[in-house]
C-alpha cells in the first residue's frame, strides 16, 4: 500500500526538494489586506535546509513543479482549480505537477476558510499573478543565460523558449537563477481567449486517489504512538457532566485513560467523557461500559412543535433588522390583489458521509492538529486562545475531507481533540460516531417565512414583504454579535435584480432565541430563503395569471438574469410545454452566481410524484473547470432534494431525535432523475460554484408540483408520495 | 480476543482480534487497508463495503469471526493500477467529489457487474440504493456503471 497524503511536511518537503538542490518557491508573504500582490518573497532551499514554504509554488532542479493548494478540499474541487489556476499563468503542464495541501497561515496564504463558495472568487488573481510572477522570472533567467532580450523568449510546457534561435532550458535548470533575482511588481496576466487550461473540463488531479482506498481522509490518518479517543457527550446541547462511573470502561483490556472534557460550543461549553485506548476498538468498547450523570438544570428542553410555535410567534415582532425600499405597508395597502403566505423550512445536519474526526498532539510549548478541516487558520487562532500559545507554535494539516458543507469549518471538535491530548499527554484520535454527528449539532436553522405580496392591475409587483424568524447563526459564532444589526440573512438567495424591478420591499428577520447550536450549512440563508422567496414569487404570478417564467423575466430585466431565463426557456422548450405539463422554475442568486433552475415532475401509477427532469442553468461569471461546475451542481440538487423531501432534524426534550440514516433519510440513487447542467459564457467577475445550485430547487420542485397537482406546498419536507 | 488469518486481496493478514469485532475495523485498524470507509455502522450508507468471497457486504455489521474463513476484497483489491474497468468509466466520468463513499460505490458496483454484465436502470437502482453519497455523484456513477459494462462487455478489453 502506498496511501497518499497530500499534506506538506517539512520532512516530505526537504526529502523533495533537499536531494535536488535549489527550489524557487513563490507566494505572498504578507496577508491580502497588507501588500500588493505582486510584493513576493523568495528564497532558496540550497542553502536554507529548514526553509518555511512560503507560497503556492515550487518547482526542483529536475523541474519538477509543486504547487499549494491552500483551501480545503471537502469534494467541491479547490484541490483541482487552484493548481489550474496557477499552472495557467506558470505555463505548466497541469498532470505534471505535484499538488499539496498548504497547512494552515493566514500570513502566508490569506484567508483560508474554505466556505462561502469562495476559493476561486476570493483568491483567484493572486493565483494568477503567482504563476505569471513565477513564469516572468524563469524567463527572465533564462534571457540572462542565453544574453538575449527577454521579449524574445516565452514560456510553454514548462520550458523557456527563445523565439528566434529555438534554444529551450527546462524550469528545473533556470529555477536557481530565477530564485535570485527581484520578483516583478506587474506582470502581464493572459487574456482569456489565450487560457489552455482555465475553463476546460480537465480531469481532476485527486480523483485517481479516490477510486483504490489511497486518499488519506481524516480518519484514515495515523501518528506514531498514536491513542484512540470516543467521547460520550452530554445528548442535550449545553448539559455537564454530574458524575461518571468508569469502572467496567477501566476493565477492558487496552483502554487507557478515561477523561472529562469541556469544550466550546460558540459562547456555552459542552461536556462529555473521553474514553482514551490503544485501539479503536477498545474505545468504542470502553465508551459502552461507561455510566455518565448529566446535570442539565438551567436549559430549555425544547421540542420541535414549540420551536416552530415560538417562530410563528416572533413573526408577529416587527423585526430586528430591516432592508426596505419605498413604502411597502402603503403599496400593500393600494394593491389591486394582496397575497399572503406562511412557508416553514426543517433543521438539518450536515451528515457529511465521513463523521467528524481528528487528531491531535498537543505537548507543553507546541500543538499539532491532523483532519478534515474547513478553515486551518481558524483552528490555529481559536487554539491560540484556547491553549494561551502563539499561532506560529500551533500547526493545523489538512487532509481530504470526507465531506464539509460548512460543518467542518466550525472547530469544536478539533478543540475537544486538543484537550484530551493535553490531558493524557499522547497524540489522540477521536471520533465521532455516526449518532454522535448527527445528534450533537450544529444543525442548520430551520426558519418559518411570512410573506406578503401585492400586484398592481397589470399584474406587476408593487409590494414585497419578507419577514423570516429563525435562530440566527451570526448571534451565535460572532463573537460579540452586533444583535440590531441588519446581517443580509433575510435576503441571502433573493435575486438582487427584484430590489430594482420591486418599489416597495421591507425584510425582516427575527432572531428566535434557543440553545440549539446552529451553522451555516450549504448555501446557508438561501438554502431556505430561495424556498419561501421563488415560491411566492410564483404564487404572485399565479395571482397575475403570468406565466411563471415570463412573471420572472418581467422582474428580472437585465442583462444577466435575461440570459439565465432565456436558456432556461430554450432547454426547457418552455415555449412549446402544454399547460399543467409539471414544469416548475425558480431562479435565486447565492455568493454571486445567478442559478435557475426546472424541474419536471409526473404522476406515477400509485400517484407518487416523479422527478423526471431537472435543467439548471449557471451564471458562475469567469470561471476555471465546466465540469467541476455541473458535479457541483448536480450535488447542490441532491442535497436540496433531501432537505425538500427526504430529511428533517426533529428535537424532543431537548435532544435530536434523529441520529443515524435509519431515520435521517438520505436522497438515493432513486430518488432523483437527469439532471442537465449549462454554463452561462460571459466575462463578469467569478462566483461561487459549490452551493448557489442548491437554493432553487426546493421552490422549482414545489412550483412544478403547483402545476401539474394545482397543490401548492409551503412546508419543507414533503412526501412526494402523499401528495 | 482470538487470532484469525484473515485473507484481503488475496493476502494473509494475521490478526488478534476481538471475535466481534466488525470486519470494518479489522480491515482497517489490523491490516491498515483504509480504503475501506465507517460512515454509519448499521448497514445503512455502504461506505464499508467489501466482498466476502465475491458477494457485496457490509463489512461494518459483520463481525470478524464470521468473514474469518472466507476470500475478501477491499477497493484496494480491486486492481494494481486503476485499470478495473469501473475505476476507468469512474475517471472518465470523473465520478468522486468529496471521495469518501467512492470505495462502497465502487464496490457494490463490481459485485454488480459480476452477476450482471449488461445491467438495466432498474438492476442498477437495486444494487446500488444502498450506498449514500451526500455529494450527490449518483448521476455519475449511474453513467459509469453502464460505460464500465460496455467496456467490460468488448471481447478486447480484461
Amino acid at each position: 500500500m502506498n496511501p497518499t497524503d497530500k499534506n506538506l511536511s517539512r520532512r516530505k518537503f526537504i526529502q523533495m526538494t533537499g536531494m535536488t538542490g535549489a527550489a524557487l518557491t513563490i507566494g505572498f508573504a504578507t496577508p491580502l489586506w497588507a501588500k500588493e500582490a505582486g510584493d513576493l518573497l523568495t528564497a532558496k532551499t540550497a542553502e536554507e535546509q529548514s526553509i518555511e514554504l512560503t507560497s503556492w509554488i515550487s518547482i526542483d532542479k529536475n523541474g519538477r513543479v509543486t504547487l499549494l493548494n491552500h483551501r480545503a478540499e471537502m469534494g467541491q474541487g479547490s484541490f483541482q482549480s487552484v493548481p489550474q489556476i496557477i499552472a495557467e499563468e506558470l505555463e505548466v503542464n497541469l498532470s505534471q505537477v505535484n499538488i499539496l495541501f498548504a497547512p494552515g497561515h493566514q500570513t502566508k496564504y490569506g484567508n483560508q476558510v474554505t466556505g462561502g463558495s469562495s476559493t476561486v472568487r476570493e483568491s483567484y488573481k493572486r493565483l494568477l499573478k503567482t504563476g505569471a510572477t513565477a513564469r516572468e522570472m524563469l524567463t527572465e533567467a533564462a534571457a540572462k543565460k542565453w544574453n538575449v532580450n527577454k521579449s524574445e523568449c516565452y514560456a510553454e510546457e514548462g520550458n523557456i523558449i527563445h523565439r528566434p534561435s529555438g534554444k529551450k532550458l527546462g524550469y528545473g535548470e533556470l529555477v536557481e537563477e530565477a530564485a535570485k533575482l527581484t520578483p516583478p511588481k506587474h506582470v502581464r496576466l493572459k487574456a482569456r481567449s489565450e487560457y489552455k487550461i482555465i475553463g476546460k473540463p480537465l480531469a481532476r488531479q485527486d480523483n485517481p486517489d479516490k477510486i483504490n482506498g489511497k486518499a488519506i481522509f481524516g480518519l484514515d490518518k495515523k501518528i506514531p504512538g498514536m491513542l484512540y479517543a470516543v467521547v460520550e457527550r452530554s445528548p442535550r446541547f449545553h448539559g455537564k457532566v454530574k458524575s461518571f462511573d468508569d469502572g467496567a470502561t477501566k476493565k477492558i483490556a487496552g483502554v487507557k485513560h478515561v477523561v472529562k472534557v469541556q469544550m466550546p460550543v460558540f459562547a456555552d461549553k459542552r461536556e462529555g467523557v473521553a474514553v482514551v485506548a490503544d485501539s479503536l476498538w477498545a474505545a468504542l468498547q470502553g465508551r459502552k461500559a461507561l455510566k455518565v450523570e448529566w446535570d442539565d438544570s438551567g436549559f430549555e428542553h425544547l421540542g420541535t412543535e414549540q420551536l416552530y410555535a415560538r417562530m410563528k410567534e416572533d413573526l408577529k415582532k416587527p423585526g430586528l433588522s430591516q432592508r426596505t425600499g419605498g413604502n411597502v405597508d402603503m403599496a400593500f395597502e393600494k394593491a389591486d390583489k394582496k397575497l399572503t403566505a406562511i412557508y416553514e423550512t426543517p433543521y438539518e445536519a450536515h451528515s457529511c458521509m465521513e463523521p467528524l474526526c481528528c487528531i491531535a498532539h498537543c505537548q507543553e510549548d507546541t500543538c499539532e492538529v491532523w483532519g478534515p478541516i474547513q478553515g486551518p487558520d481558524w483552528i490555529q487562532k481559536d487554539l491560540s486562545d484556547v491553549l494561551g500559545m502563539p499561532v506560529e507554535k500551533i500547526t493545523v494539516n489538512m487532509t481530504f475531507l470526507g465531506g464539509g458543507f460548512g460543518r467542518k469549518a466550525f472547530t469544536d471538535y478539533t478543540t475537544e481533540a486538543v484537550l484530551i491530548s493535553k490531558e493524557v499527554k499522547a497524540p489522540v484520535q477521536v471520533m465521532w460516531t455516526r449518532e454522535d454527528d448527527m445528534t450533537q449539532g450544529p444543525f442548520r436553522p430551520g426558519a418559518v417565512y411570512e410573506c406578503r405580496g401585492g400586484l398592481d392591475k397589470d399584474g406587476r409587483i408593487m409590494s414585497f414583504q419578507g419577514k423570516m424568524a429563525a435562530q440566527n447563526m451570526n448571534h451565535q459564532w460572532m463573537p460579540n454579535p452586533d444583535k440590531t444589526a441588519y446581517n443580509d440573512s433575510t435576503t441571502e438567495g433573493f435575486a438582487k435584480q427584484y430590489f430594482q424591478s420591486i418599489l416597495h420591499y421591507s425584510f425582516a428577520d427575527i432572531p428566535t432565541e434557543s440553545n440549539i447550536p446552529v451553522m451555516w450549512w450549504r448555501s446557508v440563508y438561501s438554502s431556505t430563503n430561495g424556498f419561501a422567496y421563488e415560491s411566492f414569487i410564483d404564487e404572485m404570478a399565479v395571482a397575475a395569471g403570468k406565466d411563471p417564467l415570463q412573471f420572472r423575466k418581467d422582474h428580472l430585466n437585465s442583462d444577466r438574469y435575461t440570459a439565465v431565463l432565456a436558456m432556461l426557456e430554450e432547454k426547457t422548450g418552455w415555449k412549446t410545454k402544454g399547460k399543467n405539463d409539471g414544469w416548475g422554475i425558480a431562479i435565486t442568486e447565492c455568493f454571486e452566481s445567478i442559478v435557475g433552475e426546472a424541474v419536471k415532475v409526473s404522476k406515477n401509477k400509485e400517484g407518487k410524484i416523479n422527478i423526471d427532469k431537472v435543467i439548471a442553468v449557471m451564471d458562475c461569471g469567469w470561471y476555471v473547470n465546466p465540469d467541476i461546475i455541473k458535479a457541483q451542481v448536480d450535488g447542490s440538487i441532491i442535497m436540496a432534494l433531501g432537505a425538500a423531501v427526504t430529511h428533517e432534524i426533529h428535537f424532543l426534550d431537548g435532544k435530536a431525535v434523529e441520529t443515524n440514516f435509519h431515520q435521517y433519510k438520505m436522497p438515493r440513487m432513486t430518488d432523483i432523475g437527469e439532471i442537465e447542467v449549462h454554463i452561462i459564457e460571459n466575462d463578469e467577475k467569478p462566483g461561487g460554484v459549490g452551493e448557489p445550485g442548491l437554493p432553487p430547487f426546493a421552490p422549482a420542485l414545489c412550483n412544478a408540483i403547483f402545476d401539474l397537482t394545482g397543490k401548492r406546498i409551503r412546508k419543507l419536507p414533503f412526501n412526494l408520495a402523499e401528495l | 480476543m482470538a487470532v484469525y488469518n484473515l485473507s484481503v486481496n488475496g493476502k494473509i493478514y494475521k490478526v488478534d482480534a476481538d471475535p466481534k469485532m466488525p470486519l470494518l475495523w479489522a480491515i482497517r485498524e489490523l491490516a491498515n487497508l483504509t480504503g475501506t470507509k465507517y460512515g454509519c455502522g448499521i448497514s445503512q450508507c455502504g461506505a464499508c463495503t467489501v466482498h466476502l468471497n465475491g458477494n457485496p457486504v457490509r463489512s461494518c455489521s459483520i463481525p470478524v469471526s464470521a468473514a474469518a474463513t472466507q476470500k475478501i476484497t477491499t477497493v484496494e483489491g480491486l486492481s494494481d493500477n486503476n485499470n478495473h474497468p469501473l475505476q476507468q468509466a469512474w475517471i472518465a466520468e470523473q465520478v468522486p467529489q468529496c471521495g469518501y463513499c467512492q470505495s462502497g460505490q465502487l464496490m457494490a458496483a463490481a459485485a454488480l457487474l459480476k452477476r450482471n454484465p449488461n445491467p438495466s436502470d432498474t438492476d442498477i437502482d437495486a444494487a446500488m440504493q444502498g450506498n449514500i453519497c451526500r455529494c450527490g455523484t449518483y448521476p455519475r456513477i449511474r453513467k459509469a456503471i453502464k460505460s464500465a459494462a460496455e467496456m467490460m462487455r468488448k471481447p478486447s478489453s480484461n
